[in-house]
Formats: structure tokens, C-alpha cells, sequence
């Protein structure tokens, strides 16, 4: 087994990027994230790789849109405002089927809001964010060794769907440190990217990348085209964690630092005799939705725990059988407002049948 | 077995570094570990807090609302937290700052360690966090001192590391007052 190291869940998405061989760092500093661009300013810069503090946001993710324009691994981080910001520019990026990753350390909002741990930027991450109707895979890890590993997955994925990818963690995952074993970039048979732009030279073919069709019925057409990617997408790449659903009588769902915390009350729950199972997507974007489906044939009672006032509980409850009920408890973000594990213990007991 | 310590204190008294230092000890000894640092807009002086679980299997939730022990280096942290100890689970209190005569705990175990006196007797009064983090180890046998000693070489740069000696000798004056306390 590799060394265990003990590092930030910041620096471990950080450290995989560097591992999945990302080539361009382009961002803007923002609690509670900063350890991402510190790390790499460090490191990046040592292997060959190009890190630059661009002077905004939205400069940061058109500079992600360029690098991976011309073929090379690029990524860019941020909290909540600054997401916000960069919502034109993965419109764009998805709008030219071009890869790149995002890594969200959700902080509290709306506006400026707080630095404390949030859940509520769930709709913007799975529905898109930016104008157009488009969607990118999102990924939700749940320890310091998945933000390591998530981040890899995410450049392959995204590499291999030509969707934008984004990780989204917040700051108890982002600051808590635990062991990682630093594993090796993971073999993915990935198709070359022979739409890059590279220049003119040694009898290269002319590349066009962007977004604009003017054409009578071109963007139709590749609205259709990506529904059907989407749809493939949703087949092919659902990742999903469960613990002790088989003779589960209740479900709880939750997911990233939720559902860690929900776990603690799992067990809590295991311990008194009740019959309590956990289901953690860990892809957002495609939903497991086949999960559910499966599990609610035999469970008709779930509980939703989120640290917002309910936004994954839409695709929980559009997901699981009809005779399924689904229970939810959020605690909105901001200062004070982490729920522990005792607390979603007293939430299972009420609503367990 | 899943242990779960919770160490407050204000800025500077080294909390965090104590809350890394038990978890390198854990490393040390193939445990898992997670690190939970109070995360805000803290500053010197301010309050400091950080949650510390060590665990042969999964580590489960970050977040701790009932802490089996709970190490508290001042008077603040005292009042704030000293309550929530989980009933049969301890407190270990730095004396020197804290003035425990009118608190109520019942069911939970509560020891008065003198950290402030103890470090600035070895000669240095930034060493309270090691007193107590050899305290937590003797009072809970949760990790070995040696551990804790072979965890210093990770969790101090190494610009520190002369200073290895005179941590170890705080860790271990810790337990031994700890332990004495609590025949006491």
C-alpha cells in the first residue's frame, strides 16, 4: 500500500490535477477554496503546467475555454460568487462540446452570503447554471480521498463526453483533513481530441470551435444531439453508494458532507434496532435515478437531508416508486447551522415507520 | 471502535495543532482519522475549535454534536461547550485558566490539568497544546505516547524540529499530572 498522507480536502483535488495531468490552472482567490490556486501557484508550475491569477472570474473560466480549445487538460475553482460569475463561460465551453473542470467549495448564498458550508447550489451545479439548456457532469465526493479521486474521474469524464465537469464539495470537505493514498492517474482509453485547435502547420486540417448556429436548423440539431449524449451519459456513468439498503426499512439520502454526517446517524440508528439504510449519489449529473427506483420497490420510506431548504429532494422524489414517500430535513446554510449527527438521529426516529 | 475528541481553546493556544497532532499519532497506529477544524473568520485571541475522530473503520460524521471528550483550554470554551460531553464521557480542563467551582456536569467525568503552570514551568507557555494532547492520550489510551512523539516529526515543520525534545517533555509531564489527577 501507498504512504498514507494527511492533507485539506482542498489540496487533495488540487494534488489530483496535477496527477490527471491538468496543464492550466486559471482562477481568482475566495474563502473557502484558496487552498486549490495556493496549492497549485506552488506545484503546477514544477511539472511543466501554467498557473495564472487571472484578474476575475469570468476572465478565469474564457481562459479555461481557450486552453481547452487547443486540446490541453484545464480547470479552474471557485465558491458560490464566483461560480456565479463563471456560469457565461460553461455555457459557452458547453455550447462547444468542449471538456474542462470546475471544482465548487460551496459557501453560503444568495450574494456574497457567508463561508460557511452550503448544499443550496444544487440546482445550479445539475441544471445547467448558464442560459441555453445544457447540463455537465457533476460530481459529489464525500471524503478527502474521493475529492482526490473524483477529480481524476472528472478530467477523464469530461475528456471522454465533451461535457464541462464539476466537482462540487463544500468547505467542511474542502478544510477537514484526512488520510489520502495519493493513487495514479487510473488507465482510461480516451479519444484523441482531433477537434482541438492547433494551428495551420504540417498539412493539419482547419478546426472550428464554437458556439454560434446560424444555420437553418443547425442548432436544433445539436440540441438533439447532446439530448441524446445526455441521455447515453445518464446510462453509462451513474455512480451511487449505498450502505445497509437491503433489509432497509428507511432510506436516508443525502449527499457530500451530509451524507457523511448521515452516516454517523445510521449507524446511531443501526444501534437502536431500526432498520435504516443510506444512498449516497455521487454523481449529481446524471442522477442515479435507477437507484431509487430499485431500492423504493421494496422501501417506501425515504429521508431527504440536505443543508438547503430542498433542491435534491425534487429528483429524489421524481426518481423513486409512486407509492414511495419521500421525508426531507435541510438546515439552510450559514453560520450555526450544521446539523450533527445526533440531530438527524431525532430525524430518523420521527419518521420512521 | 470510534473515538471522538473535541479540543477548543482561542487563537494561539495551538488548538489546531494539537487536533493534527493526535491525527498524525493515529496515522501512526493504521487508524483513520478526520480532522474537522472550526472554520471562520478567526484570529488571534478569537475562539479556535476543531473535532478530532479516530477510528479502526470508518470515520463516519466530521461533525460531532456530543463528544465522548472534550479537551478545553479556556474559560470560554468552557462555559460554551463543557455541557455537551456525551453523559459517562469526559473533561479535560486546562486549570490554570479555568475556574470550574460553580460548574454542573453531571455524568461526565471532569479532570483539572494545570496546562498554562505546566508548560511555563518547562519553560515555554506555548506549549499548553502538548500538555494536553499527552493528557487526552494517558486519560483515554487512545494512542500510545509514542505515537504522539513520532507524530511531532509530521506535524511540525521542519524549521521546528529542534524543538522535538522539549514537546515530548510536555507531552509526558501532561500525562503524568493527568493521570495523577485523576487518582486524585
Amino acid at each position: 500500500m501507498s504512504e498514507r498522507l494527511f492533507i485539506k480536502g482542498n489540496e487533495a483535488v488540487a494534488m489530483a490535477a496535477i496527477e490527471a495531468g491538468v496543464r492550466c490552472y486559471f482562477g481568482y482567490p475566495i474563502t473557502p477554496q484558496s487552498d486549490i490556486p495556493e496549492y497549485l501557484s506552488r506545484e503546477l508550475p514544477k511539472t511543466g503546467g501554467t498557473f495564472i491569477q487571472v484578474e476575475s472570474e469570468i476572465g478565469a473560466i474564457n481562459m479555461v475555454l481557450g486552453a481547452s480549445a487547443a486540446g490541453v487538460r484545464a480547470m479552474t475553482s471557485s465558491s458560490g460568487p464566483g461560480i456565479s460569475l463563471k456560469q457565461e463561460g460553461i455555457s459557452y465551453m458547453a455550447g462547444s462540446e468542449l471538456p474542462g473542470v470546475i471544482v465548487d467549495i460551496m459557501r453560503a448564498g444568495p450574494g456574497l452570503g457567508g463561508i460557511d458550508a452550503s448544499q443550496a447550489d444544487y440546482f445550479q451545479a445539475t441544471r445547467g447554471g448558464g442560459h441555453g439548456g445544457y447540463r455537465i457532469i457533476v460530481l459529489a465526493p464525500g471524503s478527502v480521498q474521493e475529492m482526490y479521486d473524483l477529480t481524476m474521474l472528472a478530467f477523464d469524464l469530461s475528456d471522454q463526453w465533451r461535457i464541462p465537469a464539476l466537482v462540487l464539495a463544500d468547505s467542511v470537505l474542502g478544510q477537514m483533513k484526512e488520510s489520502l493514498v495519493a493513487n495514479p492517474r487510473p488507465k482510461a482509453d480516451l479519444p484523441p481530441k482531433e477537434w482541438a485547435v492547433r494551428g495551420r502547420g504540417e498539412g493539419m486540417q482547419q478546426n472550428i470551435v464554437k458556439s454560434l448556429y446560424l444555420g437553418d436548423g443547425e442548432m436544433e440539431k445539436f440540441h438533439w444531439k447532446m439530448h441524446a449524449r445526455y441521455q447515453e451519459l445518464a446510462e453509462k456513468e451513474c455512480r451511487w453508494e449505498e450502505v445497509q439498503t437491503a433489509d432497509a426499512e428507511l432510506i436516508v439520502t443525502a449527499f457530500g458532507s451530509t451524507a457523511r454526517i448521515a452516516s454517523t446517524a445510521v449507524a446511531m440508528a443501526r444501534e437502536a434496532g431500526m432498520k435504516v439504510g443510506l444512498l449516497r449519489p455521487i454523481t449529481l449529473f446524471p442522477f442515479p435515478k435507477q437507484a431509487y427506483a430499485a431500492l423504493s420497490e421494496h422501501c417506501k420510506h425515504f429521508l431527504d437531508i440536505e443543508l438547503s431548504t430542498g433542491q435534491m429532494v425534487d429528483d429524489v422524489r421524481l426518481s423513486v416508486a409512486r407509492d414511495a414517500d419521500v421525508a426531507f430535513y435541510g438546515r439552510p446554510p450559514g453560520a450555526g447551522s450544521l446539523p450533527t449527527p445526533e440531530e438527524l438521529f431525532e430525524q430518523i426516529r420521527k419518521v420512521y415507520p | 471502535m470510534r473515538h471522538d475528541v473535541f479540543i477548543a481553546g482561542y487563537g494561539g493556544q495551538g488548538v489546531l495543532l494539537a487536533g493534527n497532532l493526535l491525527s498524525y499519532a493515529a496515522l501512526h497506529e493504521n487508524l483513520n482519522v478526520s480532522f474537522f477544524p472550526a472554520y471562520g473568520v478567526e484570529k488571534r485571541g478569537g475562539a479556535a475549535m476543531c473535532t478530532v475522530i479516530i477510528s479502526a473503520g470508518d470515520t463516519g460524521s466530521p461533525v460531532v454534536g456530543n463528544p465522548s471528550v472534550s479537551v478545553l483550554l479556556n474559560q470560554l470554551s468552557f462555559d460554551k461547550y463543557a455541557a455537551r460531553v456525551k453523559r459517562g464521557g469526559m473533561c479535560v480542563v486546562n486549570s490554570t485558566l479555568v475556574n470550574t467551582d460553580h460548574a454542573e456536569l453531571p455524568g461526565i467525568e471532569l479532570i483539572r490539568v494545570p496546562m498554562n503552570q505546566i508548560a511555563i514551568d518547562l519553560g515555554d507557555v506555548r506549549m499548553v497544546n502538548m500538555v494536553a494532547c499527552g493528557a487526552y492520550a494517558a486519560l483515554t489510551g487512545v494512542l500510545p505516547s509514542l505515537a504522539l512523539h513520532e507524530a511531532l516529526k509530521k506535524a511540525l515543520p521542519e524549521r521546528n524540529h529542534a524543538l522535538i525534545p522539549a514537546n515530548i517533555r510536555a507531552i509526558n509531564t501532561g500525562a503524568a499530572v493527568a493521570l495523577e489527577q485523576r487518582k486524585s
